[in-house]
Formats: C-alpha cells, sequence, structure tokens
C-alpha cells in the first residue's frame, strides 16, 4: 500500500477564527481522505460557510494550521491555494455574469496557461496553439456536464439549476483535488436534489477527487456522504458515519432542541 | 470575430497612417489638428477602457498619466536643435515612449498602494492623485511650472498619432482576447470569484493601471507636440471627467465603442461651432441664425451627455449581441 495515499489529504488543526468578540470558528479538527466525500452541517449559524473560507484563504485563522497534501497553506492567499487544488462554489453563486458559459469555464483554465501576456500580444502560432486545445478541454466539460448547447449564452442568461451547475463545472476545470461545495442544492427542487446527487456522485467516480459538502439539506448530505462533520456554534460537537450521526443525541439537540430527545432515566 | 488576422490588420493601419501623413501637405491645417485631437482621445479612452471598462476600477486619474507624460516628452525633446527628419523621428519616438514609461512607473506607483481600495473610493483616490500631479507640475520652475511650457517642436504628425492609436487597440484587444485577458474581465464581474479561480486580482489590477497608465502617457507625448505648449491646468480633473465620459458613452468595455465615442465626442463641439459659424440659412432672415451655439456649445454639449445617459445608459455604442464578449 502506498504509504503516501493513506495521509488524509486535507488536514485542519485546532482551527480558530475570532471576528472581534465573536469566536465563528472554535478548535475545529478536519480531516478529508483522497477520493472521500465529506459533509460538513450544522443549524444555521454554526460557521459552515466560515470554514469554507477559512480553508479556501478568504478569511485568515486566527489559530491553527491548514494542510493539503502534506504541506501547510495556513495564510495562503486565495488564488495560491486554488492553484494547489483546492477550487469551491459558492452559497450564492457568484459567476462572471457578463461572461459566456465558455468563457466562464475557460477563465479557470488560467492556472494551467504556459503562456502569459507576451503570448496574448504576440499572438504566434503557440498562443493560438493554447487556445486551441483550452477551447477544446472547456468544450468537453461543458458537453460531460450538458451544458455544452449553452456555450455562447451569457452566464447569467442561465436558470437556476444550470447556474449552479456551471459554477460546478468552472470549479472542476481549475482541476482541483479538493472540491468544495458551499450549499449546492439550496433552492432546489427534488427532482433536481436527485439529479444533484447523482453529479456529485459522478464527479467524485470521474474525476477522482475529494468533495467536501456543507449543506442544509439532510437527504442530499445523508444520502451522499461518506463521512460527517457537525458543526454547531463554531465546535465540531459529533463526526462519523451518516447513521451514526443520526443517532447522535448532540446532533439532535443542536438541530431539534432538548425536548426532542430520547428520555432518559436519571 | 476571432481576432486571428489582428497583427495584419495592425501592419495595415500603420501602412495607412503613414500613407495619410505623407501627403498631410494637402490637408487643411485646422481639420489637421482636429484628426491629431481624435487620435490622442482614442489612445487616451482605449487605454482608460482597460482599466475602467475591462477591469473595473474606476480611475478618476488618467490626465495626471497624461501629464507625466507629455512633461517627460517635451523635456527631452526641448533638448535637441533642429535634427533631420530620421533623427527627429528616432528621438520623437524615443521621448514618447519614455513619456509613456515614466506614466507606466507612476500607474504602478499609484496602483500598488491603492488598488484595495473598490468602486467611489478607489475613484476618489486616483482623483486626488491625479490633482497631485497636476499641482507638483505647476510649482515645478523647471518645467515652467504655473507660466507653462513651450514645446519647440512639432513632432507629431499623422503617422505617429494613428500608429500610436492603431498600437493601443491593438495591445488592449489583444491582452482581452486571450484565456490570460478574461482575467481583466472576471475581476470586474466578481473579484471573490475570481480569486477563487485562481487569479492574482491584484497582479491583474495593477497590470491593468500599469498598461492604462503607458498608454496615456503616449498620449500625453503627442499632445504636446501637436499644441507645442504646456499648462499643468491643461491636466486638471475635467479632462480626466472628458476621457472618463468617452469611456462611459462607448460603452464600458467596448473597444469599438468607446473609439467611436472618442471620434464623437472630439468633433462634437467642434462640429457646434462650425454651427455657430453658417453666415445664413435658406428660409431664415436673420444672419449667423445659430450664433447662439457659440456661446452655448458646452451647455449642450453636457445636455447631450445628459440626454445620451438616460436614454442608452449601456453606452450609445452597445449593442444588444448573443455573446458580450466573442473569442
Amino acid at each position: 500500500m502506498n504509504h503516501e495515499s493513506e495521509k488524509p489529504l486535507l488536514r485542519a488543526e485546532q482551527l480558530t477564527i475570532r471576528f472581534g468578540g465573536l469566536t465563528a470558528v472554535s478548535g475545529l479538527d478536519l480531516q478529508i481522505g483522497r477520493n472521500e466525500l465529506v459533509g460538513l452541517i450544522g443549524p444555521n449559524g454554526a460557521g459552515k460557510t466560515t470554514v469554507f473560507n477559512l480553508i479556501t484563504g478568504v478569511y485568515q485563522p486566527t489559530e491553527g494550521g491548514i494542510f493539503f497534501d502534506g504541506q501547510s497553506i495556513t495564510g495562503s492567499k486565495a488564488y495560491r491555494i486554488t492553484a494547489r487544488g483546492i477550487a469551491r462554489t459558492f452559497q450564492n453563486i457568484r459567476l462572471f455574469s457578463s461572461l459566456t458559459v465558455f468563457d466562464n469555464v475557460r477563465t479557470a483554465f488560467h492556472l494551467h496557461l504556459r503562456g502569459d501576456v507576451r503570448h496574448a500580444l504576440w499572438r504566434g502560432r503557440s498562443f493560438w496553439a493554447e487556445e486551441e486545445s483550452i477551447g477544446a478541454q472547456v468544450l468537453e466539460l461543458l458537453e460531460i456536464f450538458h451544458l455544452g448547447k449553452f456555450r455562447s449564452a451569457p452566464a447569467r442568461s442561465l436558470s437556476y439549476g444550470d447556474q449552479r451547475r456551471l459554477e460546478i463545472v468552472r470549479a472542476l476545470a481549475a482541476r482541483p483535488k479538493l472540491l468544495l461545495l458551499d450549499e449546492p442544492a439550496a433552492g432546489m427542487n427534488p427532482n433536481e436534489k436527485t439529479e444533484l446527487m447523482r453529479l456529485i456522485r459522478f464527479i467524485k467516480g470521474k474525476f477522482q477527487i475529494s468533495v467536501l459538502l456543507v449543506e442544509h439539506d439532510m437527504q442530499v448530505v445523508m444520502g451522499i456522504c461518506e463521512r460527517i462533520s457537525v458543526l454547531d456554534y463554531g465546535v465540531k460537537i459529533a463526526e462519523g458515519t451518516p447513521e451514526e450521526v443520526r443517532k447522535n443525541p448532540k446532533v439532535i439537540e443542536a438541530y431539534l432542541g432538548e425536548e426532542h430527545l430520547p428520555v432518559k432515566n436519571d | 470575430m476571432k481576432f486571428r488576422y489582428a497583427k495584419l490588420l495592425l501592419l495595415v493601419a500603420l501602412a495607412f497612417s503613414l500613407l495619410v501623413s505623407l501627403f498631410a501637405g494637402r490637408i487643411n491645417s485646422y481639420v489637421l489638428f482636429v484628426l491629431y485631437y481624435i487620435g490622442i482621445n482614442i489612445i487616451l479612452a482605449v487605454s482608460l477602457n482597460l482599466i475602467n471598462g475591462y477591469t473595473g476600477q474606476f480611475s478618476l486619474g488618467h490626465a495626471g498619466f497624461m501629464a507625466v507624460g507629455a512633461y517627460t516628452a517635451a523635456v527631452i525633446t526641448n533638448r535637441f536643435g533642429d535634427l533631420n527628419p530620421f533623427a527627429a523621428g528616432t528621438l520623437f519616438l524615443g521621448a514618447l515612449l519614455a513619456g509613456g514609461l515614466l506614466a507606466a512607473v507612476t500607474g504602478l506607483l499609484v496602483g500598488l498602494p491603492t488598488l484595495r481600495l473598490r468602486g467611489d473610493y478607489l475613484a476618489i483616490v486616483t482623483l486626488g492623485f491625479g490633482e497631485i500631479i497636476r499641482v507638483i507640475f505647476q510649482n515645478m520652475n523647471a518645467v515652467g511650472a504655473a507660466r507653462g511650457l513651450s514645446v519647440v517642436h512639432g513632432y507629431t504628425n499623422f503617422f505617429w498619432t494613428f500608429g500610436a492609436a492603431a498600437v493601443t487597440i491593438y495591445v488592449v484587444t489583444a491582452l482581452v482576447h486571450s484565456t490570460y485577458g478574461r482575467g481583466f474581465i472576471a475581476v470586474r464581474d466578481d473579484e471573490v470569484a475570481a480569486e477563487a479561480m485562481g487569479i492574482n486580482t491584484t497582479k491583474y489590477k495593477v497590470t491593468a493601471f500599469v498598461v492604462g497608465a503607458f498608454f496615456a502617457g503616449l498620449a500625453g507625448g503627442l499632445y504636446a507636440h501637436s499644441i507645442q505648449f504646456l499648462t499643468p491646468s491643461g491636466f486638471n480633473f475635467m479632462q480626466s471627467i472628458a476621457i472618463v465620459v468617452m469611456v462611459i458613452l462607448g460603452g464600458m468595455g467596448n473597444t469599438p465603442g468607446v473609439v467611436l465615442a472618442a471620434i464623437v465626442l472630439t468633433l462634437l463641439p467642434e462640429g457646434l461651432r462650425w454651427l455657430a459659424g453658417v453666415p445664413s440659412l435658406p428660409g431664415i432672415p436673420r444672419a449667423y441664425p445659430f450664433a447662439w451655439v457659440g456661446n452655448t456649445r458646452m451647455v449642450i454639449y453636457s445636455l447631450l451627455l445628459i440626454v445620451l445617459m438616460l436614454t442608452r445608459p449601456q453606452g450609445l455604442f452597445t449593442w444588444k449581441r448573443k455573446t458580450p464578449f466573442p473569442a
């Protein structure tokens, strides 16, 4: 067995962030293995998106460290972290709305460009060869996700579900090892949710990547995640398989309140 | 448009401006000067469009960069006497490039600390910076301070002006129409998402500022050697606003539109001036029926701008297209 592959892909240790007097995330330990699908759940305001922002470098942790692929990415700039192999989607869709569907995905290829400004200005043979190869790869990705027919449409003209999918495609174009999905099922109807679950499983299988999923929708989380971490008030209160988490009294208390706990004899 | 034949188009444009400049002697000198200003305004507007339009950084300091280029180029050429045409051309090219480079360095110095700011904050800071440059020139005795600086050589001709305009259009268009250059538009559309896609947004913003400032400096040099007299007040914030108006009127991030706007807005005051000078019209008994236009020229100009902004806020020359930015 390859020793390297047994190490977790992402490891957050004692991750803490304070905004003034508010400790949004406190002493969080989180591990994501290779090709693993992990869910991060918790009630509103539990700090899930903050964890995302910490991992992707939007916020810098007050304490603790984040290690990706064996190296520390604590305090790295967001664009550097993406270059290392972590791509994300956003809770409220953040596409480049004036760019076309094609160009939205093409922008993520920026990371894999060999040429730079000089190539763009000189527009020689190697520039066109690279642009053509990128174009072909973009189209291939779009076709996989059935977005090819929209390629010349502005991203903002797409339906809500398609925009969500496009955001995932754009993140995949950055060729991540770890994909972070921030509430991908938000605002979706049951059919779209089923489709989304199928899509996430498909992505994990096809691209052989790890996925960290922040989600409110229990059906989706319980349906696809291999492991789930539960946050409440910035603290991890439970971790385990969907079955374990579902039965955990702390989780039930956080979500439903104390009186919903099974009666205990004391 | 694939922008495949861009280099060829650029060469054709350069050859054409060279050809026209050979026959410039036959063109009325007033017309020629208006043409120069059209070319200079195209350079200014297209380069500002890279900053304001494509990258979405609202800069109000373009006149400042222009001033740096104008004074630098003028000081360089003023040190030389009359030269043969070839030497003069080389000198002028060198002076223009020096002006552009110094403006670019200024752009870098301004850009690095201020580009953390966004929107109106950036606008105010760049506005302040432009004024600082103007005040520095106003107090610099070596360049005549408020008395102004006369520029000995009138080197600007059709070739230099439109050659530089063609190069500006080429550079800005080539930059934006590439996978690399889509980063500029990504930064404008959503900075957080751009950063999350691996784009170094600071680098892109600084690049836009430096390239924009370089061409503004170039335009300044051309301006200096056509008007042949520089006063600091010529580079005040009204001049910056005038360039911003061209960009907005043409449509932010729409280079052909901005070029058209630069042409129209240069011709408009001249056209109104001409209208005021029309001695008589058939059917109207009064002489100089449009003389009132002469006094209210700038009012009409402003009113037209207001009407245009109300009726076409997306830019006068932005048409609805299937793809906003074709490859």
